[in-house]
């Protein structure tokens, strides 16, 4: 228990002082390396739990493919953060509106079971102990039957979102030489070259 | 005070003392498999590659090694002095912290845990940030176009190596990796009546997902013919161009734990892991460790005979092959896989 308890402060202590640095710091390419740092953590918090397949999964989507377009666009992106910082206080009275709903949302669900036992109750499946089911089968098993709808809803907005994105920036530009694989392997000898006889002295 | 040594104190020393001898052993491998590549590379080309330290120039990554360390580190008066050293060290720690989880042999592994294939694919997912943070630091623009390039091709190719991993775990019904391997005992050898033997392997029965496997691996690790982060004819030499000394040595040392991670994976995926090739007893005396290395070192010798054979890649045929060939192909592969375990009833 006793290490247990240490890690548990080490993880959260360095999410929290990570997360206030992500606001913290002047450079926004540290900001996003500090909200690395924040999502590796919470993996750490997730493992201790013993949800090793959501640690896996933050460390898969958050950190290998969601920050590493993060840190890609803020690399890209020229902004003078001085100019952007001065109308911070302008923003506040929102930035506070949005913390305080946050925060009122977090403590009704972790909360819940003290505020209204009868809602805690209706989870549709009891968690399986983690000794007799691995929770990558366990999770597999909620979300492929009683959330299957759900689930699939899910991947349609996603599906959605991708080929919104893709609608929005795709442009068929004109003038422009493209390769056509498939032209360029079907090619022979035949088609590809022309063998002239050129008579000396003549040329072409 | 007693309990505290047993339960805590020796399971953790137990463990640092196999993480060292782990990354030792390692560490020494890929001393070799450096000079291996080198020569394979040089063969190819009618050279004789290095010759000059110790006998055949056995000793020769060690020379170098000596050289790296001793020379004078140069950090760009305008680069990110934090995040410019950072770069190396992270990218050196999580190259080899996948290797906790590889079972060399049957049991042989730091640490068994029930995740092994999703830990090695978060890890080695995250090697890209190496990469990024050097070529963003060294404030250069070859260093930072490498690393732009790189950030792309890595996460591009992740996602079929993702669909080969998971089309794997379909045919096992298991993410440990030692499960990976016991799964290969039986397979389509022993239909046909040879149990026991190399065509038991995934290799066979998942051909494609095979090939795509090992290609997507070149392009993960940024192995020629997919060197385009680092090519030298456009960039000179990527992100690495303003890294010199020891933080070069480590930037090279985790490109190479990541390539030989990659052949450990297609080992533990595709071909039996520690498994023999045959049931016959002289070969089933053998350790399975030295089946293991002996695995490794044929699939490594696949990257180097690439890197020496096929003209590097362009940027736009490099995506093209990640996105409209690969993603098709492994994502088709991988329905017709759980169609055909669902209809047989092959599924663990």
């Amino acid at each position: 228990m006793g290490l247990h308890a240490v890690f548990f402060y080490l993880f959260a202590f360095v999410a929290v002082a990570s997360a206030f640095m992500v606001i913290a710091s002047r450079n926004p390419v540290h900001s996003v390396l500090f909200l690395i740092l924040v999502f590796f953590n919470s993996a750490g918090l997730f493992l201790l739990t013993g949800a090793e397949f959501l640690a896996m999964l933050l460390l898969v989507v958050y950190i290998g493919a969601v920050a590493v377009l993060f840190l890609f666009v803020v690399m890209m992106l020229d902004i003078d953060f001085a100019e952007f910082r001065s109308g911070v206080l302008h923003y506040a009275p929102i930035g506070a509106l949005v913390g305080i709903i946050v925060a009122a949302e977090l403590i009704l669900v972790v909360g819940g079971s003290v505020l209204s036992p009868q809602a805690a109750k209706s989870i549709a499946m009891p968690i399986p102990p983690v000794a007799e089911r691995q929770n990558t089968a366990a999770l597999g098993d909620v979300l492929y039957t009683h959330y299957v709808y759900f689930f699939e809803v899910a991947g349609l907005i996603l599906l959605v979102a991708m080929i919104g994105a893709i609608v929005l920036t795709l442009r068929h530009r004109q003038n422009i030489k493209r390769q056509n694989i498939a032209r360029q392997v079907a090619r022979t000898p035949e088609t590809g070259v022309e063998i002239v006889k050129v008579k000396s002295g003549q040329g072409l | 005070m007693d309990s505290f040594f047993s339960t805590y104190l020796w399971p953790a020393l137990i463990m640092v003392g196999h993480s060292l001898l782990t990354l030792v052993c390692l560490l020494v491998f890929i001393a070799f498999i450096l000079l291996a590549d080198r020569k394979v590379w040089a063969n190819v080309q009618l050279r004789r590659g290095p010759n000059v330290v110790g006998p055949f120039g056995l000793f020769q990554s060690f020379a170098d090694l000596l050289k790296f360390i001793l020379k004078e580190p140069i950090i760009p008066a305008g680069a990110n002095k934090v995040v410019f050293l950072l770069a190396p060290l992270v990218s050196v720690v999580l190259a080899l912290a996948t290797w906790a989880v590889v079972p060399l042999n049957d049991g042989w592994a730091v640490a068994n845990i029930n995740v092994g294939i999703l830990y090695i694919f978060a890890i080695s997912s995250l090697e890209v940030y190496g990469v990024i943070m050097a070529g963003w630091a060294s404030n250069s623009k070859y260093p930072f176009l490498g690393a732009l390039r790189s950030a792309a091709q890595m996460v591009s190719y992740e996602v079929s190596i993702g669909i080969v991993i998971v089309t794997v775990l379909l045919c096992v019904g298991s993410l440990n990796l030692q499960d990976i391997v016991y799964a290969q005992k039986t397979g389509l050898g022993t239909m046909i009546g040879l149990p026991n033997s190399f065509l038991d392997w995934h290799w066979l029965s998942l051909f494609p997902m095979f090939v795509v496997f090992f290609i997507s691996g070149l392009a993960e690790t940024n192995r020629p013919p997919f060197d385009l982060p680092e090519a030298e004819s456009e960039l000179v030499a990527g992100y690495m161009v303003e890294y010199s000394s020891a933080p070069y040595m480590m930037l090279m040392l985790s490109e190479y734990a990541a390539i030989m991670l990659i052949c450990a994976l297609t080992t533990i995926l595709f071909l039996g892991g520690w498994l023999p090739p045959f049931d016959f007893w002289l070969i089933n005396w053998v350790p399975g460790i030295v089946w293991f290395l002996i695995k490794v070192c044929m699939v490594f010798f696949g990257f180097a005979m690439a890197k020496a054979i096929v003209p590097r890649y362009r940027y736009d045929q490099l995506m093209r092959l990640g996105w409209k060939v690969f993603l098709p192909l492994s994502l088709g592969m991988l329905v017709i896989v759980a169609f055909v375990l669902k209809l047989t009833g092959w599924a663990g």
